[in-house]
């Protein structure tokens, strides 16, 4: 359960899911932000108007799915890294996920990283796609990772190679 | 040789909350001075790497350690004097501050005081605790991210309130491997957000669990954590023992409230706002007249509502040295209460609202002592 775990349960994620139809004509946001707290930045951040204006700060966030092109802006914007955007139509087997990542060195593109799931599991390997951090987006890069379709609802994070290498390779300082 | 200056308003600690009130009461055309015991501007804001939440008028989205550059540019262009490595040691009852600079004692008359001392760390006992390698949550941030040194390569977090989180996360950047965070109570304290965002990274959040032992010869080497039941005790036979290098505790903080009791401000036991804090009214004026206070030192919370009561305690500050005219004052006040309430309207702020009910019908404890004495 969200608040003893951390994980993020089905009825929440059900919330945050976009209609089937939707998923299937492209990228677009799924906001995992299920807990009411004084915030907004995701709005301001949204060009095409597709998450709403908060009428009190402490809304739940509100998307409409039809507007939202899938862009990413809001992934890199929300302080609580909540946002996601998946690409369901990718390839046949395998979708696209945009992640806000915050660690360094930056995955280049092409390569392999660990996938993890929402409750911090190994969930195989996927391929970095393309890494986006301008100035504009604050040290909060957003990464596109190739995975496998049917884990577009567990995957959540990355660790790179180099980075689960040092781990256990033990490189202590 | 004794250094002895007035000016209009003082503002001790430029946090978040003191800046914020520098830059209000120095915008409306009073003469303020800052005082801080740091080498520069921000108080904890110069370890929070995070995004903040909040709105766009509370800098919402950008990192903590960027908000002072902010207000301290700003602050600089309205004419406020800053002095830094500057501590403040005592408020006599002539209202003349006392602060050390230099090795040398300094002091200042101010007409307004405004306290922004922040809150200290809480700390936890238990057995073994007292060795190297255990710390609080700040000073693993101050060691971190302002001198960019790991406290250890195996830690284990002690509270999954906000900070023991982000902590966490900060630890998780750095290249540290966080072993589990455990929390006494039965839920995660802190926004689920920051929860979700360790938690995929594979630190487990345990609660309804405690630390119980620190082992170790010289330093902490592990840790005993154990199980709590219905009555927060321990329970026999779950006993676990992890490898960890240090302990760091984020177990809460306290209002540095040491000035504003030698002020002679009336203060009362509020629980839900960190302890003891002086009772003040909507401008952030205290019992004693001239004295106010802001941010986490009149109840711990967070930097955006910091930096909006700093803002009314400038406003308040710079009303009462008549700066503004009452129809502009009566505004911005209005402008800023509103902002304040949002903030704290939803269920995060369930806490703080209570507490801020209770300082409404709190018995002012000096009073009451005073009282006491008589008979
Ligand atoms: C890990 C962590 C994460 C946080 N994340 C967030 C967040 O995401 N969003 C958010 O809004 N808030 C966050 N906060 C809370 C926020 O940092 C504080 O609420 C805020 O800094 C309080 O501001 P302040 O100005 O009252 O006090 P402080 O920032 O503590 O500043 C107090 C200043 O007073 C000075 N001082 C104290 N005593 C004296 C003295 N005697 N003489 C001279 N100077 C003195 C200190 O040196 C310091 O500079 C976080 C806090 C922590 C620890
Ligand atoms: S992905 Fe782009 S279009 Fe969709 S909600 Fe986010 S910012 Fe708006
Ligand atoms: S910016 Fe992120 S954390 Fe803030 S309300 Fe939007 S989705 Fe939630």
């Amino acid at each position: 359960m969200l608040k003893r775990t951390g994980i993020a349960c089905s009825e929440d994620i059900e919330r945050a899911r976009p209609d089937e139809t939707r998923r299937k004509q492209g990228p677009v946001a799924w906001i995992e932000c299920f807990r009411e707290i004084p915030c907004d930045p995701c709005h301001d951040a949204c060009r095409v108007g597709a998450i709403e204006e908060f009428s009190d700060i402490n809304d739940l966030p509100c998307i409409d799915h039809e507007a939202c092109t899938g862009c990413g802006l809001c992934v890199a914007a929300c302080p609580g890294l909540a946002i996601f955007v998946i690409d369901e139509t990718h390839s046949e087997t395998q979708a696209l996920l945009a992640l806000p990542h915050e660690f360094t060195p930056l995955p280049d593109a092409g390569d392999e990283v660990v996938l993890m799931t929402r409750s911090g599991q190994e969930a195989g390997y996927g391929r970095v796609h393309r890494v986006q951090a301008p100035r504009a987006f604050d040290r909060t890069a957003v990464i596109w990772v190739i995975i496998p379709q049917d884990l577009v609802e567990q995957v959540r994070a990355i660790k790179p190679l180099h980075q689960v290498i040092d781990e256990e390779g033990g490189e202590k300082q | 040789m004794i250094w002895m200056r007035e000016c209009e308003v003082a503002v001790v600690g430029g946090g978040p909350a003191g800046l914020s009130a520098a830059l209000e009461a120095s915008t409306l055309g009073a003469e303020v001075v800052v005082l801080d015991r740091d080498d520069g501007p921000g108080g904890q804001l110069i370890k929070q790497t995070h995004r903040f939440f909040g709105s766009r008028a509370q800098h919402a989205g950008v990192r903590g350690i960027d908000i002072p550059d902010i207000l301290t540019e700003e602050a600089t262009e309205q004419g406020v004097e800053m002095i830094f490595g500057a501590e403040v040691a005592g408020y006599y009852p002539d209202g003349v501050l006392t602060f050390k600079k230099d090795q040398k004692w300094c002091k200042l008359r101010p007409e307004r005081v405004i306290f922004c001392t922040g809150a200290s760390e809480r700390f936890l006992a238990f057995p073994g605790s007292d060795l190297p390698g255990v710390y609080g949550a700040g000073a693993v941030q101050t060691l971190m991210n302002v001198h960019g040194v790991r406290p250890g390569q195996r830690v284990l977090m002690v509270g999954a309130g906000n900070i023991g989180l982000i902590v966490s996360y900060q630890l998780l950047q750095a290249g540290v491997d966080v072993v589990a965070i455990v929390e006494a109570a039965f839920d995660i304290g802190g926004y689920a957000v920051h929860a979700s965002k360790v938690r995929r990274l594979g630190v487990p959040i345990m609660t309804r669990h405690t630390v119980t032992r620190a082992h170790g010869q010289q330093q902490v080497e592990g840790a005993t954590l154990m199980q709590l039941d219905e009555d927060w005790d321990p329970v026999e036979g779950t006993e676990q023992y992890v490898d960890c290098e240090a302990i760091c505790l984020a177990v809460g903080l306290n209002p540095l409230a040491e000035l504003m009791w030698q002020a002679g401000c009336s203060m009362a036991w509020i629980p839900q706002l960190g302890g003891y804090v002086p009772i003040c009214d909507e401008d952030l004026q205290t019992t004693v007249e001239g004295v106010y206070v802001a941010g986490d030192a009149s109840g711990v919370e967070e930097a955006s509502s910091a930096m909006m009561e700093g803002r009314l305690a400038g406003l308040g500050c710079a009303h009462s040295l008549d700066r503004v005219d009452s129809d502009r004052y009566r505004q911005r006040r209005e402008e800023l209460l509103h902002e304040l309430a949002a903030l704290r309207s939803g269920p995060t702020g369930a806490k703080i609202r209570e507490g801020l009910q209770k300082m409404q019908q709190a018995q002012p404890l000096r009073q009451v002592l005073v009282e006491g004495s008589d008979c």
